[in-house]
């Protein structure tokens, strides 16, 4: 039987999410689709699989991201579903660690990537918010005035998260002075 | 100095020493696992960019593979099994070194 969940998690929690889904496989349910904000679960045996989740260099089904997945489905995983530049992956559970990364370096990297994703999403935000702005100040358009508001909400939550990561990515910088 | 004075990564080390026979992607994880004796256990997306910045480098090179096999072999190049030997002097020297002042002052 299939059990749908709506949740939402926010890019820079993608810690959390997966930490989410390992949970709810040790319950016995176990991820089979996602889309936005929905995850759709069966029944299966307790900590059956691991989940892990990667933001991609580019969309899936771009022939880069064909190829790594392909590669990563190689190792013994499988790919649940994707979601904008998301991958879902999951392994069954043998007695061994899943992890996507094995070193610093490649931990760093795949910040990196969400460091660029929401430093321009909270970017773009805050530029039209002040754009919107000043049209509301010089030409009084109380249409533009909601639109700035909106804009600079949602370009100082997604900063929040983007220092969120950058204060993560920074903490491995510091660890990597010392080991791989 | 260029960069390739500077210390290998454990990954690209193990990654070097086990392209000495072509192996495919999964068969580099198995392999670095059985060199290390469990210890060093390769994540597949960590390998795979390192796989791609070792090609680029020209340190490892794909063997042409027959069309239907999607799993693709690689495989040590001649600067490649260079740049693992001056690894291995490197380390040597750590070694010696780390035994005569390590255990070398506890005796």
């Amino acid at each position: 039987m299939k059990r749908i969940f709506r949740k939402l998690f926010w890019a820079w929690e993608f810690d959390k999410e997966e930490e989410w889904l390992n949970a709810m496989s040790a319950k016995g349910l176990q991820l089979c689709d996602v889309g936005f904000c929905r995850y759709v679960f069966e029944e299966g045996l307790p900590r059956e699989y691991v989940y892990r989740l990667e933001l991609l260099d580019n969309v899936p089904n771009h022939a880069e991201s064909i190829q790594y997945i392909q590669f990563i489905e190689d190792t013994g995983a499988e790919q649940i579903g994707t979601l904008f530049r998301w991958v879902y992956f999951r392994k069954k559970t043998d007695g061994n660690e899943f992890n996507l990364f094995s070193n610093i370096d490649s931990r760093i990297k795949h910040l990196d990537r969400i460091l660029v994703l929401t430093g321009i999403l909270s970017g773009v935000n805050l530029l039209n918010g002040g754009t919107q702005l000043h049209a509301w100040i010089s030409q009084e358009m109380s249409f533009n005035f909601t639109v700035s508001i909106l804009c600079f909400t949602v370009g100082i939550l997604i900063g929040y998260g983007f220092l969120r990561v950058f204060f993560k990515r920074r903490k491995l910088k510091k660890e990597k002075i010392l080991h791989e | 100095m260029t960069m390739e004075n500077i210390a290998l990564t454990e990954a690209v080390y193990y990654i070097l020493l086990s392209l000495y026979s072509p192996l495919h992607g999964y068969g580099i994880m198995q392999k670095i696992e059985d060199l290390s004796a469990g210890r060093v256990r390769l994540a597949a997306g960590t390998l795979y960019g390192a796989i791609n910045t070792l090609l680029e480098k020209g340190w490892i090179h794909a063997l042409p593979g027959e069309k239907n096999n999607r799993k693709k072999e690689y495989e040590i190049t001649a600067l490649g099994k260079k740049i693992a030997t001056n690894e291995l002097m490197r380390l040597r020297e750590l070694l010696t070194n780390g035994e005569k002042i390590i255990e070398g002052g506890s005796k």
